[in-house]
């Protein structure tokens, strides 16, 4: 076993002590605003454990937010802010109920293409900021914030002009086939098989950012751009390698949350995911191998809230209030920035350390 | 054809352009300040939501569209700070720390709109008022430009005259001065004893001043209510216009101006059938152009991007 | 005469733990020019930080007439009269002159900068101390000699008593040197301290009354100018006595390696920056650029790497040219990059050391398994390179960032020359790093040169140049005024004096640079 450095107990001694602060504001909160503070706060933190059927909740987000929480990693250890995953995650859904619903093919098949058909999707949404960066070093976060709503106002488009199954009372797609969908093998859970292609996508992701050159690549970009150029790496290929794989994830994850949960494709805004996606990498310090530990702990909190809702009088956009202060908190280095200035000090002055 | 052309040359449509360009154009302003002292400010989305629902808030229970107006102007200036604070004081990254108050604005105001109204969408069931639209004197009897100047909101007023004092603020007063430096080379800031994140953060909160002007026309001027997530990217917008006008505030509005264009144009072609989806993606496809077009040109002579 | 600032036992330590200050005491009187002196990462900017309240100190006092004060800000050092000229100017480019000099400390008339009263201001204070400069000048359009000008205007018109100038001649042309020394001269007539931060000992010699002498973070003494010479000033920096020249094996140069022909670039302001340079570097030959800061250096280096693209003219390796090649194809021809900004291009900080040695060999396929990084091929790798360049380190995992200077530059120079470098670019190679790296540097250059390699060395130090150079090529205002061959005996002012353009070589002497085929 590899010792592990002070840098790694400083974030996480950081990561600790914002989660416990953020979730003390969150009691603050519910104690000033609620007529029943004790059984919400209880709902919160242990809600998801009080069935299976909650729980299996937890693991079916969890499994949602992995997929964007890993798009995200990848594009930031790139350095590249594109915030297309939410985008992405949206386009990619709406692809695979097209595929789904109008193409005919085995059925088996069908899943496959569907799915393969959302991280194209996905792919192309982000490939967009991607190369406008490289060939004309037009800001990537910029461009791929307007993308997400173009993202949104082409699949409502799609969905209102051709996929809309007019039988049905509101605006949704036509039934997705059964046989297309993914299995849901736990009993009295929706949880899908799609947990295993989180399974396989994030090993994938870890030995392609750690043990290829691509990946390698991608992490000198993200480290510094400057170097990477030196040293004759093809940055503008990490640039867009970096934000398609981010985009194929993350319409992958579209499409594996279209054929996991639902009957149709009915959103008619952004859900969202894309942005949890962020939080899930800041919390994971842009690594895959620790995205499903913060997406389980973001998908605890956010089912326990929702279980909250239900029971109390408390709302649940509380938990959107309490992940942002902790993602605030937790990019504040100067925390313990300060602190750690003074052990190496201290270091330094009992090795008598000169130049 | 002709139809759009008949659309587009008339008063009514060049008038709506300026008033729905207002919002943005506050947006850039609000960018435009922290972004020449050096700070990204992606956050002015969020600074504009809360200040919105606050707008509405305030007017509602004061019974006042001023007291309602000075209250968003204080969210937008609270907000700021706090992106100032955890920014400059405790050394977070900027960006992350802006998509978390975005994220926190858009949490924030459902959950205050919920226990306020018992409504998690529009504000519907506050009686809040509306700033009023003022008739120029003399300006209105001027043909076609009267038409199209006058009878706007207050805020739109102020927008404009804003451009020209942001202008003039930039390059004559002593802050203005400092805001420049602070951007450009703080390290000689730093040297002369003045503190860079001082005047950070106070072009920060300058900047949320703005936001909640922007913030309250949203709810109180465009739309007679809060409504979730009303917003919807201006404040991103006005990050691609700050960029394409190089941080001028004359040229930045005018980018802003495009985009208001662009938006009062993808509202009216509704009226001839085009599919609504499609006309509303035609500011941000057009924001998307025109930065990659813009950032293409302003690269360093020969240089290669990173 | 008594002391006008007291620096006790000052102690500095940096966050990646080097000490950069250690129990040092300073001194200053008033009225003095006191030189302090050592060598490049000695620690001495740091200490005049601190005095200047940039840097907290962690230990330590200063006392000013016999006061303990305490500076948590340059202001407060500026309230007490001490001022401070940096070596990387403090300006606003887009600002004026004046605004500059009066910058942080305007005059408002309204709500407005008071323009008159500061030009007026700015006025006097030149004509006082008798600096020719137009203030409503731009200062980004300004010569470096003139902007240093503002810098120390700057610190007169905030009452500086005391000034401080941090390595001021590093920039300059020997000329303005001269102006510079003239301007300190009447400085202290009229009752002005200045501290002045140098390495180059014959500047000491001239200009100062007292020297104290740093090496390491610690101060080593205090002299009167007149009772040393300048060779016991360079023991006491370096510890022992200076090597002197490396013996260099002299052999015929065969084929060139690196040839620019009609090189020309012009940057956005359609100033000629590369003005038509032709030169070659041939196998075995080690040839120095020489020229005041800015004069194409850089330029001409960005063009050789790739970096920049020419307007018009032509680089060759091995006698191929390489418009159109990426910087991975030039790498690929057997070219290394040695960048004067380490920190900027040739590192990744937070990157582990292995992971910073193998950027450049990416199309290597010895660092592979089966298409994926072998880690212990890589570390075993990293661990012969840090005990051949004695990389002072805990682990090949350590992140460079964590590293010294002179430890950062080895990590560069191991990833540099271990890749079968055929021809070398070095830009400042020793440039702020200590004496051993310094050394170490120094002797693999060599070495490769024996072994055949064609090395193109930039340096800002003229003994680093003499000493390894076979030829130095000597640019000014982007064009070659001088291609010396007889390096051993050109003399530092004959130098200086093509490096400002004084006196410029004849076309046919300039010619040789190109195929000169020396010896």
């Amino acid at each position: 076993m590899r010792k592990l450095s002070k840098v790694w107990w400083f974030n996480i001694a950081t990561t600790a002590l914002a989660i416990t602060i953020s979730l003390l504001i969150a009691f603050m909160i519910i104690f000033m605003v609620s007529d029943q503070p004790l059984d919400a706060v209880n709902s919160l933190l242990f809600g998801p454990l009080s069935s299976l059927r909650n729980f299996g909740t937890v693991i079916e987000t969890m499994i949602t937010i992995s997929f964007t929480g890993m798009a995200v990693c990848v594009m930031f250890q790139g350095g590249q802010f594109n915030l297309g995953a939410e985008g992405a995650f949206f386009i990619g859904a709406i692809t695979a109920s097209a595929i789904t619903t109008k193409l005919s093919l085995h059925p088996g098949m069908l899943m496959f293409v569907a799915i393969v058909g959302g991280g194209l999707a996905g792919m192309l949404l982000c490939y967009i900021p991607a190369i406008l960066r490289a060939k004309f070093n037009a800001d990537e976060m910029v461009s791929s914030l307007m993308l997400n709503y173009v993202a949104l106002y082409l699949g409502l488009y799609l969905l209102n002009t051709f996929l809309r199954d007019p039988n049905f009372g509101m605006l949704a797609s036509y039934k997705i086939p059964p046989d297309a969908k993914l299995t849901q093998f736990i009993p009295k859970t929706r949880i899908h098989t799609g947990v295993f292609i989180v399974a396989i996508l994030i090993f994938l992701i870890y030995i392609f950012i750690y043990r290829t050159r691509t990946g390698y690549s991608i992490r000198v970009l993200g480290n510094n751009p400057n170097f990477a150029h030196y040293s004759g790496i093809k940055v503008g290929s990490a640039i867009v390698i970096s934000q398609v794989v981010g985009g194929a994830i993350a319409g992958i994850g579209g499409s594996v949350e279209l054929l996991g949960m639902y009957e149709r494709f009915q959103w008619t805004s952004l859900p969202g995911y894309g942005w949890d996606g962020v939080i899930i990498a800041i919390l994971a310090r842009n690594k895959p191998q620790y995205v499903p530990i913060a997406a389980l702990f973001l998908s605890y909190l956010r089912i326990g809230s929702s279980i909250m809702a239900r029971l109390t009088d408390v709302p649940y956009e509380l938990i959107i209030v309490i992940q942002s202060i902790m993602i605030v908190l937790i990019t504040a280095s100067a925390l313990l920035g300060r602190l750690r200035h003074k052990m190496v000090v201290k270091e330094a002055i009992a090795h008598g350390q000169s130049i | 054809m002709g139809r759009v052309f008949n659309l587009i040359f008339t008063v009514d449509f060049i008038s709506s352009v300026i008033r729905v360009t207002t919002p943005i154009l506050f947006a850039t302003l609000a960018v435009l300040l922290s972004e020449r002292a050096g700070v990204v400010n992606i956050s002015v989305e969020g600074a504009m939501l809360i200040s919105a629902l606050m707008g509405v808030v305030g007017s509602a229970y004061s019974g006042s569209p001023w007291i309602g107006l000075l209250v968003a102007v204080l969210s937008g200036i609270i907000y700021s700070w706090i992106l100032a604070f955890f920014h400059l004081r405790l050394g977070t990254d900027i960006i992350l720390t802006g998509i978390a108050l975005n994220l926190l604005a858009s949490g924030l105001t459902v959950f205050v709109l919920f226990l306020l109204t018992g409504d998690k969408g529009v504000s519907t069931g506050l009686p809040s008022k509306v700033l009023p639209n003022l008739k120029i004197p003399i300006l209105k009897d001027i043909p076609i430009l009267g038409g199209i100047l006058s009878n706007q909101n207050v805020l739109t007023y102020i927008a404009l005259v804003s451009i020209f004092v942001i202008n003039i603020f930039l390059d004559r007063t002593r802050l203005g001065v400092y805001i420049r430096a602070a951007g450009e080379a703080p390290n000689a800031v730093e040297t002369a004893g003045k503190s860079v994140n001082r005047i950070r953060r106070t072009a920060l909160i300058l900047g949320g001043i703005f936001a909640g002007c922007g913030g309250a026309f949203m709810s109180m001027a465009y739309l007679s209510m809060f409504t979730k997530d009303m917003v919807a990217g201006r404040g991103f917008i006005a990050l691609a216009a700050e960029t394409m006008g190089k941080g001028n505030p004359l040229l930045s509005s005018i980018s802003a101006l495009l985009f208001g264009f662009a938006d009062a144009l993808s509202n009216n072609l509704q009226l001839f059938r085009i599919p609504s989806e499609i006309t509303r993606i035609i500011p941000y496809l057009l924001t998307v152009v025109a930065l990659a077009t813009y950032s293409g040109r302003m690269q360093d002579k020969d240089r290669i991007p990173m | 005469m008594p002391d006008l600032i007291q620096m006790k036992e000052i102690s500095k330590v940096y966050g990646n733990g080097i000490y950069a200050n250690r129990h040092v005491n300073f001194s200053v009187r008033e009225g003095e020019i006191h030189a302090l002196v050592g060598e490049n990462g000695a620690g001495k900017s740091t200490l005049m930080k601190v005095l200047y309240g940039l840097e907290e100190m962690d230990a330590g006092e200063i006392l000013i007439n016999d006061r303990p004060v305490v500076f948590h800000s340059p202001q407060d050092a500026m309230s007490l009269g001490i001022g401070m000229v940096h070596q990387h100017f403090m300006l606003v480019g887009s600002l004026t002159v004046m605004e500059n000099v009066v910058f942080g400390y305007e005059s408002v008339k309204g709500i407005f900068i008071d323009r008159k009263t500061a030009r007026q201001k700015v006025l006097e204070l030149s004509e006082l101390f008798n600096f020719k400069i137009d203030p409503d000048m731009i200062t980004a359009d300004l010569a470096v000699g003139l902007k240093q000008k503002v810098e120390i205007l700057k610190a007169l018109y905030r009452g500086a008593k005391v000034l401080i100038l941090d390595e001021p001649t590093a920039v300059l042309t020997p000329q303005e040197t001269g102006e510079l020394f003239n301007q300190l001269k009447v400085l202290k007539e009229q009752g002005y301290t200045v501290i002045f931060i140098s390495h180059k000992l014959r500047e000491v010699k001239e200009i100062s009354d007292r020297i104290s002498v740093m090496r390491r973070g610690e101060m080593i003494a205090t002299v009167n100018t007149e009772d040393v010479s300048q060779q016991e000033i360079s023991s006491m920096m370096v510890g022992s006595s200076s090597s002197g020249i490396i013996e260099k094996d002299k052999f015929p140069v065969l084929e060139n390696r690196l040839a620019v022909s009609n090189l020309v670039w012009t940057d956005a302001n359609k100033k000629k920056l590369v003005d038509d340079i032709s030169l070659t570097v041939g196998a075995g030959e080690i040839v120095g650029i020489a020229g005041v800061e800015g004069n194409g250096q850089d330029e001409l280096i960005e063009i050789i790497t790739g970096i920049l693209k020419p307007d018009s003219g032509e680089v060759q390796l091995f006698e191929k040219p390489t418009t159109g090649k990426s910087i991975r194809d030039l790498r690929d021809m057997g070219m290394s990059y040695i960048p004067s900004d380490r920190m900027t291009l040739g590192i990744a900080k937070d990157m582990s050391i292995e992971d910073n040695l193998i950027s450049i060999m990416l199309n290597n396929k010895s660092i592979y398994n089966f298409n994926l990084l072998d880690r212990k091929k890589i570390r075993k790798m990293a661990k012969n390179l840090i005990s051949d360049y004695s990389i002072r380190a805990t682990s090949e995992k350590t992140e460079v960032g964590m590293l010294s200077g002179g430890n950062i530059q080895r990590v560069v120079v191991a990833r540099e020359f271990s890749s079968g470098a055929k021809i070398i670019i070095a830009e400042q190679p020793t440039r702020g790093i200590d004496i051993g790296a310094a050394e170490f540097i120094h002797r693999k250059l060599i070495q490769l040169r024996n072994d055949g390699c064609a090395i193109l060395l930039v340096s800002a130090d003229l003994e680093e140049l003499k000493r390894l150079s076979d030829r130095i090529i000597v640019l000014y205002n982007g064009q070659i005024t001088a291609n010396i061959e007889d390096v051993l005996n050109v003399s530092e002012i004959e130098l200086g004096n093509y490096m400002l353009g004084v006196k410029k070589q004849s076309d046919a002497e300039i010619g040789r640079a190109y195929n000169a085929k020396t010896k």
